[in-house]
C-alpha cells in the first residue's frame, strides 16, 4: 500500500542521499518525493510517497527519526490531507488542431502556458487521478502527448495541525507567535467537499 | 539519564580526572588560533581521550604533524580495520568513545569493516579520516575516495569538514551523537587544507546544541500500569538480558526485578555478562548455539520481558513459531526495534535504567516458584554434562580448553572472541560475572574481530587480564596486529583454538551441506613461530593435561603470550537450531556419536593410551585422506 510520510528535514547537502537511502536500505520503493523550502529557514519539506507493508509506517518513521538532520516526520496517511501535483503536459498540435485540447483543459480546470508552432503545453494541479485522467482523455483523443513531468505528492494536513517546528519557533520568538493567528480563529475546513480535487 | 545529563557528566567526570587542565597551553588560551590539525586533537583532549588507535598518510598527515604537542597517546596498528576494531574493544570494555583515525582512500575504506561491526552492536566511536584538498574535492585525485557516502549506513551519522572552524564543532557533535541513544560508530572526514588552516579555538564554545532525543520515546503511565500487571500476572515469565543493560548501566535494576518475583534470566551473546552466569536465575545464553533449558523455557513461557535486546533471527529462530504463548513486554531505546521482528504487547521506549526505576517501586517481592523448579529440572545436569562426558583420549577439545581457562581466571578475564565455533564455545564454558567481560562481535560477526579489539581492551583497561580466544581462521585476518601488541609491549594472552577446519562453516556444512566440505580446511602457519618472529612467547597445547601449565605460563609471562591448541578438528557445537527452525527445534549431540566417544576413550584406557579414534572422526576418513592440510595441522 502507499505510505506518504512528511519530513522536516535540515537543508543540508547530502540530507536527500539520507533520506533516499534509507528507502533503499529497507527495500521500500519511493512512488515519489518532492523537497522544497518549508515555513523555517534552514528546513526543507519532503513528501515521500512510498509503497510499503501496511505495518512499514511506525517503522519508517522510526528510522527516519534517527538520522541526525530529519526533526520532524508525519505519517500523514491517516489524517485528513490537502493533496496536490503539479504537471506539465506537451502535447503535438498545430494551430488547426488546437481548439480541441482548449476545451479539454477547460473542463480538467488546466492552463494552456505554452504554445508552439507544432505543440502546446498544459499545466494541471490536482491530485493524482485527476492528472491521470486529463492525459487518459488525451491518450483516447488520438492526441500525441510529447512530454511529461510531474512533481510528486504534496500533501498538508487539513485544519488545526501545526508542526513542532512552528511549536519551536514560537517558543524562541514571542513576535512570531503573536504573528500567528490563533487556532480558533482558522476556519474549519475539514468539511469541504472532496469534490473540490475533481474536474466537474 | 538525559543526553544533556551524559553531556554534563562526562564533562564533570573529565573534570574530576584532571583532564584539560594543565595539561597543555593550548588547551587554556580562549579563543587561541590553532592549525585544523591542532584544533583536532585538543578537541579530542577536550573530550576526555587519552588513547587512539591510527595510521598515518597523505591527508592526515598535517594532523600527524601536530600530534606530539598534545598528551594523546597513539597506537600505531598494522591495518586499519585493526584501528576501527580497537577503538570498538576500547569502547566495549570502558564504556567510552573510542577513537580511530585513518587517511583519506585506502586508509579510510579499510575502515569499512571495522565500522560496520560497530554499528550492528551499537558500539559508540569516533573515526576520523583525512580527505582531500577541498579545491579538488570529487575530482579522482590521489588516494580520494567518497567515504562519507561509503559509510552512509554503516555509520549512525557522518560528516565531511572542509574548514578549520567546523572542525571542533563538528567532532563535538560527534562525540555526542556516538554516545547518546542508542549509541553508534560516527565518521568525520576532515580535508587537508583544513587540517592546515589556522582559526580560532574555544573548546567551550564549539559544544554542541543539545541534541534531540528521538521524540519516539514513551514510556507513559498505562503502558507502565499494564507491564506491571503483566509482569505480576505471569506464571512463568522469562526475562531476556541484552546489550542494553550494558549500555545503560541497569545490571542493578535488572536483578533486582529478577530477584524480587524470582524470575529466571536468559542473556543474549552480547547481554553476557549484565547478569552474574553464578547467579541462581541465570539460565545462560538463548537462542542458536543457547542451551536446551534456556531454549525450551521460552519457548514454554508466558511472559517474556526484553531488556535492551532486539530479538534478532539467531535469538528467535523461526517467528512463526517464536514463544507462542508469551506476551511479551519491550523495553528498548530504539523505537525503530519495537515490533521489528516480534510484536509487542507492551513497549517501554526509552533508557532501559530509567524504565526499570520507574517500573520496580510497583512491584513487590515474591517467594519462588514452581516455574523455577521446572526449569532447573530441565537443566539437570546438562551444563556440566558434555564437559565431564568429552573423552580425555588424547584428543583436546575446545570445551576443555575454554573449561579450564575459565577455571585458572577465575572468570575475571576480559574474554575478546572472535567468531564461530570458539566464540559460541566460549559463551557455553566461560562463565561471565561481570559486565563488559566478553567482548565479541555479535551482530555483523566479524571474523578478525577479536586480535585488534583485545588490544583495543587492554589500551582502555591496562590493569584487566585480557584473553583472546580466536580460531585458526579469524586469527590469521588480523594476526598483522601482533606486530602491533609487540611494539606497545601489551599483556594479552592468545588462545587460537586451532582445528585446521574454518570450524563453523564445516558445522554447516556436515549438517547443511551433506558433508560437503568445501573450501573450509584451511592450513595454517606454525602460530608460535609466528609469535616468536614478533618476538612474543608462546607454546602448542595438545593434549588436556598441558592446558593449565599452558594457561599459567601465559598469565605469569609479563607481555604478550600465545597458545597454538591443536583441538579436535571435527567437533561440533551442540546444541543448534537450524537457521530458520523453531527454537525448541534443536540439533542435540547424536548420543550414538557420545557414547561411541566414551566407549573410545575407555578404550583408551584400557589400552594403555593407544590412540583409537573416536567414530565421529572416521566417518570423515576419506576427507582427510585426500587432504595433505589435515596432517599439517596435527603435526
Amino acid at each position: 500500500m502507499l505510505h506518504t510520510f512528511v519530513a522536516l528535514v535540515e537543508d543540508k547537502p547530502g540530507v536527500l542521499t539520507r533520506v533516499a537511502s534509507l528507502f533503499r536500505r529497507l527495500n521500500i520503493n519511493i512512488i515519489s518525493l518532492t523537497v522544497g523550502s518549508s515555513e523555517r529557514t534552514g528546513v526543507s519539506r519532503m513528501t515521500i510517497v512510498a509503497d510499503a507493508q501496511p505495518g512499514a509506517g511506525n517503522r519508517v518513521k522510526a528510522s527516519l527519526y534517527k538520522l541526525e538532520n530529519v526533526i520532524e516526520v508525519d505519517d500523514v496517511g491517516q489524517f485528513s490531507c490537502v493533496i496536490r501535483e503539479l504537471a506539465l503536459i506537451k502535447v503535438a498540435a498545430t494551430p488547426k488542431t488546437r481548439s480541441h485540447i482548449f476545451e479539454l483543459a477547460e473542463v480538467f480546470r488546466a492552463r494552456i502556458v505554452d504554445l508552439a508552432p507544432e505543440s502546446l503545453m498544459i499545466e494541471i494541479t490536482g491530485v493524482a487521478s485527476k492528472i491521470e485522467g486529463l492525459i487518459q482523455v488525451l491518450v483516447e483523443s488520438e492526441d500525441q502527448i510529447l512530454e511529461v513531468s510531474r512533481t510528486g505528492r504534496m500533501v498538508m494536513r487539513r485544519g488545526q495541525h501545526t508542526s513542532r517546528v512552528l511549536d519551536a519557533m514560537r517558543l524562541s520568538d514571542p513576535e512570531l507567535e503573536a504573528n500567528i493567528a490563533a487556532p480558533d480563529l482558522v476556519p474549519e475546513i475539514d468539511q469541504l467537499p472532496e469534490q473540490a480535487d475533481l474536474p466537474e | 539519564m538525559t543526553n544533556k545529563e551524559v553531556l554534563t557528566k562526562e564533562m564533570s567526570d573529565q573534570k574530576a580526572a584532571g583532564i584539560g587542565a594543565g595539561e597543555d597551553a593550548v588547551m587554556h588560551a580562549h579563543p587561541a588560533r590553532l592549525t585544523g590539525g591542532e584544533i583536532l586533537w585538543a578537541t579530542l583532549v577536550g573530550e576526555g581521550v587519552h588513547e587512539v588507535f591510527g595510521y598515518p598518510g597523505g591527508a592526515i598527515l598535517p594532523a600527524y604533524d601536530a600530534l606530539r604537542k598534545f598528551p594523546i597517546r597513539h597506537i600505531l596498528v598494522r591495518h586499519e580495520q585493526g584501528a576501527a576494531h580497537m577503538a570498538d574493544g576500547y569502547a566495549r570494555a570502558s564504556g567510552k568513545v573510542g577513537v580511530a583515525i585513518a587517511t583519506s582512500g585506502p586508509g579510510a575504506t579499510n575502515l569499512v569493516t571495522g565500522i560496520a561491526t560497530a554499528m550492528l552492536d551499537s558500539t559508540p566511536i569516533v573515526c576520523i579520516t583525512g580527505q582531500v584538498s577541498s579545491k579538488v574535492l570529487g575530482t579522482d585525485a590521489f588516494q580520494e575516495v567518497d567515504i562519507t557516502g561509503i559509510t552512509l549506513p554503516i555509520t549512525k551519522h557522518n560528516y565531511i569538514v572542509t574548514r578549520a572552524e567546523d572542525i571542533a564543532p563538528v567532532v563535538r557533535e560527534a562525540f555526542l551523537v556516538a554516545r547518546s541513544g542508542r549509541p553508534g560508530p560516527v565518521l568525520v572526514d576532515i580535508t587537508k587544507d583544513a587540517q592546515a588552516a589556522v582559526a580560532d579555538f574555544d573548546f567551550a564554545a564549539a559544544g554542541p546544541r543539545a541534541h534531540r532525543a528521538h521524540p519516539m520515546l514513551q514510556v507513559d503511565a498505562s503502558s507502565l500500569t499494564s507491564a506491571v500487571e503483566m509482569i505480576l500476572a505471569a506464571k512463568r515469565p522469562v526475562i531476556f538480558a541484552g546489550h542494553g543493560i550494558i549500555k545503560s548501566g541497569a545490571m542493578r535494576e535488572v536483578r533486582t526485578l529478577a530477584e524480587r518475583l524470582q524470575i529466571p534470566v536468559a542473556c543474549t551473546l552480547l547481554g553476557l555478562g549484565s547478569f552474574p552466569a553464578s547467579h541462581g536465575l541465570s539460565l545462560g545464553m538463548m537462542g542458536m548455539h543457547g542451551e536446551s533449558w534456556v531454549n525450551n523455557a521460552i519457548q514454554q513461557s508466558d511472559l517474556l520481558i526484553a531488556c535492551g535486546m532486539r530479538f534478532d533471527d539467531r535469538v528467535t529462530g523461526s517467528l512463526a513459531t517464536y514463544a507462542p504463548n508469551a506476551k511479551k513486554i519491550h523495553i528498548d531505546i530504539d523505537p525503530s526495534e519495537i515490533n521489528k521482528n516480534v510484536a509487542a504487547d507492551v513497549a517501554l521506549i526509552g533508557d532501559l535504567r530509567e524504565v526499570l526505576e520507574q517500573l520496580l517501586p510497583r512491584i513487590a517481592p515474591r517467594s519462588g516458584s514452581d516455574w523455577l523448579r521446572a526449569i532447573n529440572a530441565m537443566k539437570g545436569d546438562a551444563s556440566v554434562r558434555d564437559i565431564r562426558n568429552l573423552p580425555d583420549n588424547g584428543h583436546l577439545y575446545a570445551a576443555h580448553v575454554i573449561n579450564d581457562l575459565w577455571n585458572a581466571t577465575g572468570g575475571k578475564a576480559i574474554v575478546v572472541t572472535d567468531v564461530g565455533q570458539h566464540q559460541m564455545w566460549e559463551t557455553q564454558y566461560y562463565k561471565h560475572e561481570e559486565p563488559r567481560t566478553l567482548i565479541t562481535s555479535g551482530g555483523l560477526g566479524t571474523m578478525g574481530f577479536a586480535l585488534p579489539a583485545a588490544i583495543g581492551a587492554k589500551v582502555a583497561c591496562p590493569d584487566k587480564e585480557v584473553w583472546v580466544i580466536a580460531g585458526d581462521g579469524g586469527f590469521q585476518m588480523t594476526s598483522a596486529e601482533l606486530a602491533t601488541i609487540a611494539q606497545e609491549n601489551l599483556d594479552i594472552n592468545i588462545a587460537v583454538i586451532n582445528n585446521g577446519f574454518l570450524g563453523m562453516v564445516r558445522q554447516w556444512q556436515e549438517f547443511f551441506y551433506e558433508k560437503n566440505y568445501s573450501c573450509s580446511p584451511i592450513l595454517s602457519p606454525d602460530f608460535v613461530k609466528l609469535a616468536d618472529a614478533y618476538g612474543i612467547a608462546g607454546a602448542t597445547v595438545r593434549t588436556r593435561a598441558e592446558v593449565l601449565p599452558a594457561v599459567n605460563a601465559a598469565r605469569s609471562t609479563k607481555g604478550p603470550f600465545l597458545i597454538n591448541f591443536l583441538v579436535e578438528k571435527e567437533d561440533t557445537v551442540y546444541p543448534m537450531i537450524s537457521p530458520g527452525a523453531a527454537l525448541n527445534d534443536m540439533i542435540r549431540r547424536p548420543a550414538a556419536a557420545m557414547s561411541g566417544r566414551l566407549d573410545a576413550s575407555e578404550k583408551v584406557i584400557r589400552d594403555g593410551g593407544e590412540d583409537s579414534n573416536p567414530s565421529q572422526r572416521n566417518k570423515n576418513a576419506a576427507q582427510q585422506s585426500w587432504n595433505p592440510l589435515m596432517d599439517r595441522a596435527d603435526d
